[in-house]
């Protein structure tokens, strides 16, 4: 049972973004969790996920057609609206501009990776200051850790995928060693956090 | 490039002013330039040289050395050999028997960083038996990378991956027949160069130059916002020939209705674009 603390609760009620980060083992979660939400989730959502560039990867629009909400590759200048989930393209880091539309960046891999979601978590919080909720989940490295931290600092809801419950427990490890005061959640729970998103904020 | 601190360096406001402040001083307009990008690569420049907004200003100031090394630092110049395969792919099957019913093949290959994908044009026209009737232009806003360019030489390592993307692009022989290996460098051969020319040329500020059969600006417009994104659109529209080609970056397609109505969508998903009236 998941009990969110008065303080958590006001953090949802204020957010106006959700960022998910994951990469070895947790596309199935993902996959999961997208699938799981209502077609008028309240809030924009950004996946940034590590990917081969070399392979034509169809899980946007295999997502699309089996979820709810919309899902879709983020487009240079594209406008982000809430109603819609934004998956990172491979190769490229996505920025967010203030005007509120992403910039595709194609400037050096960070910690090997690009996308990288260290870039997108500090880019996104930068626009949105402390109305940011991020998801760490499964992963190989270490990416992630430094962009939940600058959340974190900025007053962002954080949330991290129990270790124990992440199929590669490294990327979640990381981010916890790194940054205190995340909210760590295991698999339910993090179904049931998305849940209350949606209630505490209609 | 590592991410540093978990405070913000620089913010907007402070960016939108600096961003100002140098074209005052300079003459650089970056002002039609994606803000977040900038952000980030200005913060990396003071988190990795310790300075303050107030240092980097006296040194944007005093230090003209500075002012250039400021300038390759907060453009992106990442690029490759054969970047995105399929593209040349289509390059090969769809532009190249049309341009080669055209007497003189004038390319302009703008923001060329440090002429990997000038070089890769140049082995597709050489394969194709059109070299000799082509003449490539590659411009860009920094000398350093111009240098590189007009060099030609390349780390060896590089060219792995190279190979890798020329394989894939489906075409005959190897990278290796265009290139000579010495020591840990790759050296373009002299033949794909001697139809090369690399100057200085600033898609915000500089116009049209010559009248191109093809024109391919990749990974650049990214780095712009809507309204430089068509500025420099209209520009390269102004610098084809009729019936020319312009080629875009994997994801900058062409948006602006005006414009569109005015090219050919030759290839949908590797925007590729045919001048038509
Ligand atoms: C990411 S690189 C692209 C290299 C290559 N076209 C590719 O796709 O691999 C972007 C290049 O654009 C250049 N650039 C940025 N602003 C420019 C401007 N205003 N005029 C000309 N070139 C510019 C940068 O210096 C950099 O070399």
């Amino acid at each position: 049972m998941l009990n969110l603390t008065s303080n958590i609760i006001s953090k949802i009620q204020n957010a106006e973004i959700l960022l998910i980060g994951c990469s070895a083992g947790g596309f199935n979660l993902v996959y999961e969790l997208v699938a799981s939400l209502p077609a008028k989730f309240p809030l924009p959502v950004i996946v940034i996920i590590h990917r081969s560039r070399k392979y034509k990867s169809s899980m946007e629009d295999l997502l699309d057609s089996k979820s709810r909400i919309q899902v879709k590759l983020s487009e240079d200048k594209e406008n982000v609206k809430k109603g819609c989930v934004y998956f990172a393209p491979p190769d490229y880091h996505l920025l967010l501009e203030p005007e509120g539309c992403f910039s595709l960046d194609s400037s050096e891999p960070v910690l090997f990776s690009r996308p990288s979601i260290d870039v997108t978590f500090k880019s996104v919080a930068d626009v949105y200051n402390d109305k940011v909720i991020a998801m760490l989940l499964s992963g190989a490295n270490e990416d992630g850790a430094d962009g939940l931290c600058y959340i974190h600092d900025k007053g962002g809801l954080v949330i991290v995928q129990d270790p124990d419950s992440a199929e590669v427990r490294r990327m979640p490890e990381a981010a916890l060693t790194r940054c205190k005061g995340g909210l760590v959640l295991n698999n339910p729970d993090i179904f049931t956090f998305l849940k209350s998103i949606a209630t505490n904020r209609k | 490039m590592q991410e540093f601190t978990n405070t913000e360096t620089i913010s907007f406001e402070q960016l939108d002013e600096l961003v100002l402040w140098i074209n005052k001083i300079h003459g650089f307009n970056f002002t039609g330039y994606s803000r977040a990008s900038l952000k980030r690569r200005v913060t990396r420049i003071m988190e990795l040289r310790g300075l303050s907004l107030f240092d980097l200003k006296s040194l944007l100031v005093n230090d003209f050395n500075f002012l250039e090394e400021f300038i390759i630092e907060i453009t992106v110049n990442v690029t490759e050999m054969f970047r995105d395969p399929t593209f040349y792919r289509a390059l090969r099957e769809k532009v190249l028997p049309y341009l080669a019913s055209f007497q003189r093949i004038k390319v302009w290959n703008a923001g060329c960083s440090t002429g990997e994908e000038l070089y890769s044009f140049a082995i597709l026209l050489s394969l194709e038996k059109l070299y000799n009737r082509a003449f490539l232009y590659g411009t860009d806003i920094n000398t350093y990378v111009l240098d590189i360019a007009k060099k030609g030489i390349y780390d060896l390592k590089q060219m792995k991956v190279y190979s890798e993307n020329y394989m894939a692009t489906g075409a005959t022989g190897t990278l290796a027949d265009f290139y000579t290996a010495e020591y840990d460098a790759a050296s373009i051969n002299h033949s794909l160069k001697k139809n090369t020319l690399f100057s200085v040329h600033n898609l915000v500020s500089d116009g049209v130059f010559n009248e191109f059969q093809l024109i391919s600006c990749r990974n650049v417009l990214i780095y712009f916002n809507v309204e430089l994104q068509k500025q420099v659109l209209n520009l390269f529209y102004e610098s084809l020939c009729p019936f020319g080609f312009l080629c875009l970056g994997a994801k900058e397609s062409m948006r602006d209705l005006d414009l569109l109505k005015k090219f050919k969508i030759v290839d949908k998903t590797e925007n590729i674009y045919q001048k038509i009236a």
